[in-house]
């Protein structure tokens, strides 16, 4: 009867085993199709059916990092012959690399990168600093109208933010805040701020009140007792928090966009720009693209430890 | 180490009155325990002390200074708490060392003084674990060495050992006792459990409704239980407690209990003692603990026969539930004395032994024989 019962839940198993394998697969092609893409010769990026098997090549990383132009007449074969490498395989695609003097210039790509781990970082440690902080005094203290209080944070949320875009666009404007990274950094700290709040919130709520008071008549001032203690206790639900308003941060399209065109624009409204002059080139925007997801991939996985106890939090402590 | 004092402390938690005009000395050394049923204001009255809860009016003084708007952490007391509150993500070590750490202490005297107080827990061999690798008794030891470590003025404890299992739960008394007795730290102590009280008290506070009902050695509160709390509170099985009525029969007294036949003798003095003490206009409760009914096989002079109904045997004894009237009265018999409910035997009140109090008031009358 065991031996059966066993077999039975060893089937399972099993079969839950193939279910993850195959939920991963469908998860991952998105990301696969794009970081191949990057890797793929112009000509074979956009083949039916798609091309699986190819020789890769990073051109299509050196056009993303370099200013070019469509070429109007065939390249000269003794410029070509002195052109280094990756000059020639831009030079196959019919475009040629523009030079201020004798340096190669470089493309908007890093500066925009750039502006989208400052924009992103920047704002993501606010919130999630200013939310640990407004989490803990509505956790630990009485504060007159804390169920209102929240109502109101929470209800920052009900609207979709693009519905008030043209009226943030003609305020920014006034103020003189469009094209600023400051300007992308108050709103995506608005955006976020009553999510870390609420989450933020939950979290405080499980660390018992003990802990800080054992500090506190052990010698500590609140604010001592809130940085040894409390912090280092909320780390996981910190890290989680930091997470997704870090993704939400990163990703945003919409409100860049709107807001910005050169000095701070971040990579999202930037990478489709790239789609070329001439051509449609997928390649450069493949290679953008997958560029682009590689600080979230590794800002996720440095925190995986704490996202996992994270999410799970309630669940387990008690 | 020094002295506490309450005076006139009151506490409101909006517009319910958790400590009403609560005075109380705790001298140094001394280990004090607040004893009451939950709800009592015993924990809240710890907190006030501790500065971790304000007190609406009233003033507290530690060591002479009136501390009541200090911070906690000024105030240079111990707490230790039911759950431990250990810090998770420090080391036993680094638990210890925490509050030295509060006050700056070089690493080298961080080092003795945690060792020193590790030895005397007999925690040494499990510094470098964190506290979730540590049974509940193993927490309770490390928390209570953070309390000592600094040597603080007074450590208080909120139901330290409430939580262990109950053999541990004995263990640690012992070893808390064993602590008072190295230190001499003056120590206030909450629990709802009398046993606890009893076995480790200098002195008891008996607390219900945010009042203070006793204060006294153990043995003073046993034996001499203020009012009708008091007596039901301490002692286990709970004290008889009846309506009482005098009746004296030429040079005989007796005492009738709620609505039974026969009546108890009691010493002829004992109308007059009561008359004297100015009090009972309440009506009259007479209380009696299980081993003051002395019950024997055979009948005999002052003994009144009376029907047993329910026998617990505890091994070392039995509580025998004898019928008077429509009560019940309870007595502590030697195991195996009455055979099987039903039985009839015989019994007298010890004399010694009975207690009265004003049945309105609660309020003993403080009326002892022979004792």
């Amino acid at each position: 009867m065991a031996a059966v019962k066993s077999s039975g839940r060893a089937a399972v198993n099993r079969l839950a085993v193939v279910g993850v394998i195959i939920a991963t697969l469908i998860f991952l092609a998105p990301i696969y199709w794009i970081a191949s893409t990057a890797f793929k010769p112009r000509a074979l990026a956009t083949t039916v059916p798609p091309t699986v098997l190819f020789q890769p090549e990073i051109t299509s990383f050196i056009k993303l990092f370099v200013k070019r132009v469509q070429m109007n007449k065939p390249v000269d074969p003794e410029a070509y012959a002195a052109a280094p490498w990756w000059e020639q395989r831009i030079m196959d695609n019919g475009e040629r690399v523009l030079r201020a003097g004798n340096s190669v210039q470089v493309s908007g790509y890093p500066s925009r990168f750039m502006n989208s781990l400052i924009i992103a970082i920047t704002s993501t440690v606010l919130a999630v600093g200013m939310g640990t902080f407004t989490a803990y005094g509505f956790s630990r203290f009485r504060v007159k109208g804390e169920a209102d209080l929240l109502f109101f944070i929470l209800s920052t949320r009900m609207l979709p933010p693009i519905v008030v875009a043209i009226p943030m666009f003609l305020m920014y404007r006034a103020v003189g805040l469009t094209d600023t990274h400051i300007g992308l950094i108050i709103l995506y700290i608005a955006f976020n701020l009553s999510f870390s709040v609420w989450l933020m919130k939950g979290f405080m709520d499980e660390i018992p009140k003990e802990y800080e008071e054992a500090a506190l008549v052990d010698g500590y001032t609140r604010m001592q007792a809130f940085f040894k203690i409390v912090l280092p206790e909320a780390a996981t639900g910190i890290a989680a928090t930091a997470v997704f308003c870090f993704i939400t941060a990163w990703n945003e399209y919409a409100f860049a966009l709107i807001m910005t065109n050169r000095r701070a624009q971040t990579a999202p409204p930037f990478i489709p720009s790239q789609l070329g002059s001439g051509l449609p080139d997928w390649t450069v925007i493949a290679a953008g693209t997958t560029l682009f997801l590689l600080p979230v991939a590794i800002f996720t996985f440095a925190l995986r430890g704490h996202l996992l106890r994270g999410v799970t939090f309630g669940a387990i402590r008690k | 180490m020094a002295e506490i004092v309450l005076s006139n402390v009151q506490k409101f938690f909006g517009a319910v009155q958790v400590i009403r005009d609560m005075n109380l000395t705790i001298a140094d050394r001394e280990f004090v325990v607040l004893l009451g049923p939950s709800g009592c204001g015993k924990t809240t009255t710890l907190r006030a002390i501790a500065g971790l809860e304000d007190i609406t009016s009233g003033e507290i003084r530690i060591d002479g200074k009136p501390v009541q708007d200090l911070e906690a952490s000024q105030r240079d007391i111990a707490f230790v708490f039911q759950l431990y509150a250990l810090y998770p993500h420090l080391t036993v070590f680094e638990n210890i060392a925490f509050p030295l750490r509060a006050a700056g202490g070089a690493r080298a005297d961080v080092e003795r003084e945690v060792n020193a107080v590790a030895r005397a827990l007999d925690i040494g061999h499990f510094l470098g674990k964190r506290p979730s690798a540590l049974s509940g008794g193993d927490m309770q030891r490390v928390a209570i060495g953070r309390a000592l470590v600094r040597r603080p003025k007074a450590i208080l404890m909120d139901e330290p050992i409430g939580a262990l299992d109950a053999k541990l739960r004995e263990d640690m008394r012992a070893e808390l006792k064993r602590l008072h007795i190295e230190n001499k730290a003056t120590s206030v102590y909450v629990t709802h459990d009398q046993v606890e009280a009893m076995s480790l008290a200098d002195r008891i506070v008996v607390m219900s409704e945010g009042v203070l009902q006793q204060v006294g050695t153990p043995i003073e509160v046993y034996q001499n239980p203020a009012n009708l709390f008091v007596a039901q509170f301490i002692g286990s099985p709970v004290m008889n407690i009846a309506d009482a009525r005098l009746e004296t029969e030429g040079d005989e007294a007796k005492v009738r209990l709620g609505d039974a036949g026969e009546a108890f003798g009691v010493p002829l003095a004992l109308p007059g003692a009561i008359e004297a003490s100015g009090r009972g206009a309440g009506g009259l409760s007479l209380g009696i603990r299980p081993e003051g009914v002395i019950v024997a096989h055979a009948p005999g002079k002052g003994l009144v026969p009376l029907e047993a109904h329910g026998i617990e045997p505890l091994g070392a004894y039995d509580i025998v539930d004898l019928k008077v009237g429509s009560g019940v009265l309870r007595a502590r018999t030697a195991s195996g004395f009455v055979g099987k409910p039903g039985d009839t035997v015989f019994a007298r009140l010890d004399e010694t032994q009975t207690h009265f109090f004003d049945t309105r008031s609660g309020q003993s009358l403080g009326v002892r024989l022979g004792a």
